[in-house]
């Protein structure tokens, strides 16, 4: 025992002195718990962003979209391939609580870019076909003027409910309320305006214009399909319920006996939280991988750098010997050098990762997105157990050559 | 009063060291006998190649024999394992090299303080004993500089130090004053002359005979044998 602290001590006062050297060896330690720290901690910052901005669009929110399921892969939908199997009547059915009791109200959404004018000011946006139930089942908030009905809506009424930007850009101030645009040089009349939303995903809410679907449908984009549908339920306890309601309905609907050939998709905003994170999980552990990985070649360059320190320090080595250092001394006093150079690095590789980490997290947050900023306390104990590991690993073999030197050709060395 | 009366420290006894293979040998030493007390100081003088390095080596437990027995203190530690030989270079030798070969970038006192380390010494104590190991050769005043702050003799006088720090039975010194200019070394050879007078025993090796000359005993040594000995074995000649 009391060699050991004789050794540990002999091993710092060796580093005291090779100062710049030691220096060295551990920035690529720090550097590479640094790593995965910050890539553990930022990996989970963005699950969080995205989990809590897909949870804001609501939870008790489930998802209907057209086209089969690939064997638990994601939906057709979101491959880019247009099915048209979804229609408007499937949504004014699942909007009845005699075939769905715990549905609050069903919205569906024909979707598509379109010019909107005023005068002679003209935007580029886009045209959403939605039923009169969009600011039921949205957190869509009417700022001026009112949201069409139902009666509209069947009869066809050209009426448009305008986004908060398309509103201040084609209007500079002036009253949009009763005022004639044309969206895709079809003439509608303002009835509302929508509060700001902002962007969410990178799509920005505010840029769009609202008409009936069926408007949407028959005039705008000449389609007799829906893009998709939304489904408000009461209770987030009732999703699964509500989820096998609207399957039964669709079903009926679209004449099929066997869920293996359903034509559509139910998601919960929940399920696809699931997917989200899974998905991201797994980018998270493939990037904690490559920061594994950097980990070990900062590994091979601390065993380099000490190989190289061992050459220059071999006659001290001879001395040493000559003086009656055994050959575990010898060990012991390079094997600690390298430990102690991983532990410090370590260390200060994890206050870096953990600073950055919370850097980051500081100015996204202040950037309005909503990030948490996650430390895994486990992540850091890890590391640091690695870096020990990676000190203890790496400089054997240098400590081992050090200590089978021949004290008389050391000595005679340089 | 004799020599005689002194303790036999160092026997040996017809010691050959071979380097190489099979057809390729070195035969560094073939067949060296030599006997030294207690006290004695002793120059050993030979050409390079002429073997008085491995015959230094062998002395100072740096090295095995091939053949032959090396008696120490009356102990045959001719098969001594590498650890067994470091412990007692440790406690009995007390090296000074031509090159002085302290530390680099180290304090004198930490230098000096070295043998006492692997002796498992307490700090506290290996601290006081290198204040007094340094004061003894008059470096006091120079406890803290490192090498490149102290001149040639004065690096010699900490590699004394240190080579006496332990007690050791035998100082072994390896050109001491090659690296010297002729004022130090004249300086460094009265320390040695000093330290014999107050009854350690001193091994030289050199090349020069006016170095040579100033010990009590030269032993000559060329191609690995003892050709010559102005000492007292030529009474007591060591039978093979």
């Amino acid at each position: 025992m009391y060699d050991f602290l004789q050794s540990l001590k002999v091993a710092i006062r060796g580093l005291l002195i090779h100062k710049g050297r030691a220096f060295l060896t551990s920035l690529g330690i720090t550097i590479g718990i640094a790593s995965v720290v910050m890539v553990v901690s930022i990996g989970s910052g963005a699950q969080s962003l995205i989990t809590n901005q897909v949870t804001s669009l609501g939870s008790n929110l489930i998802s209907v979209l057209p086209g089969g399921r690939f064997e638990d892969g994601p939906p057709v939908a979101m491959m880019g391939i247009t099915v048209t199997t979804l229609k408007l009547e499937d949504a004014d059915a699942i909007n009845d609580p005699v075939n769905v009791p715990n549905v609050v109200a069903a919205c569906a959404y024909v979707k598509g870019a379109a010019t909107v004018t005023f005068g002679s000011e003209a935007l580029d946006s886009f045209a959403n076909g939605v039923s009169y139930t969009y600011t039921d089942v949205e957190n869509a908030i009417i700022s001026d003027g009112r949201f069409f009905t139902e009666q509209e809506q069947d009869s066809f009424g050209k009426v448009v409910v305008l986004g908060a930007t398309v509103a201040s850009d084609l209007f500079n101030g002036v009253d949009p309320i009763g005022q004639t645009i044309k969206v895709n040089r079809e003439p509608f009349t303002v009835i509302g305006v929508l509060d700001a939303r902002g962007a969410v995903a990178f799509q920005d809410r505010d840029n769009q214009v609202f008409i009936p679907v069926s408007v949407a449908q028959k005039i705008i984009f000449g389609l007799d399909y829906i893009n998709l549908m939304r489904v408000k339920v009461d209770s987030s306890e009732n999703i699964d319920r509500a989820k096998a309601d609207i399957e039964a309905t669709i079903r009926v609907l679209h004449d099929i006996r066997d869920p293996k050939d359903d034509d559509f998709m139910v998601e919960s905003i929940a399920n696809l939280v699931g997917m989200l994170m899974t998905i991201t999980g797994v980018l998270k552990f493939f990037l904690a991988a490559i920061a594994a990985i950097s980990l070990v070649i900062g590994g091979v360059g601390i065993m380099n750098i000490m190989l190289v320190s061992v050459t220059e320090r071999t006659r001290e080595i001879g001395l040493r010997k000559a003086l009656g250092a055994k050959k575990g001394r010898i060990l012991e006093q390079f094997l600690f050098e390298a430990i102690v150079v991983t532990l410090i690095g370590g260390t200060a590789g994890i206050a870096i990762g953990v600073l950055i980490s919370g850097l980051v997290a500081l100015v996204v947050q202040s950037m309005g997105y909503d990030w948490d900023l996650v430390i895994s306390w486990s992540a850091v104990f890890i590391a640091f157990s690695v870096s020990c590991a990676v000190g203890m690993v790496f400089g054997y073999y240098p400590a081992k050559k050090a200590a089978n030197l021949n004290p008389i050709e050391a000595l005679r060395h340089e | 009063m004799t020599h005689h009366d002194k303790k036999i420290l160092i026997e040996l006894k017809d010691v050959h060291k071979i380097y190489g293979v099979d057809g390729a040998q070195t035969h560094a030493l073939s067949g060296a006998c030599l006997q030294i007390r207690e006290g004695e100081f002793l120059a050993i003088i030979g050409h390079s190649g002429s073997g008085k390095s491995t015959l230094m080596n062998v002395i100072g437990f740096l090295d095995t024999v091939s053949r032959g027995e090396y008696f120490f203190k009356g102990q045959n530690v001719t098969t001594y394992s590498e650890d067994e030989l470091a412990g007692i270079r440790n406690k009995e030798i007390g090296f000074v090299f031509q090159s002085f070969n302290l530390l680099p970038r180290t304090s004198a006192v930490d230098n000096v303080r070295v043998p006492l380390i692997y002796a498992g010494v307490p700090d506290k104590e290996q601290l006081e004993r290198s204040i007094e190991a340094l004061k003894a050769v008059g470096l006091e005043h120079r406890l803290q500089h490192v090498p490149n702050q102290l001149s040639g003799g004065q690096q010699q006088r900490v590699a004394i130090a240190r080579a006496l720090i332990n007690n050791p039975s035998i100082i072994l010194a390896d050109e001491p004053t090659g690296n010297l200019d002729s004022k130090s070394g004249v300086e460094i050879m009265n320390i040695f002359k000093k330290l014999n007078d107050e009854g350690h025993t001193v091994i030289l090796i050199t090349h020069e005979n006016n170095i040579a000359v100033q010990a009590k005993r030269v032993v000559e040594i060329t191609d690995g044998k003892i050709i010559r000995d102005s000492g007292s074995s030529k009474l007591e000649k060591i039978v093979n």
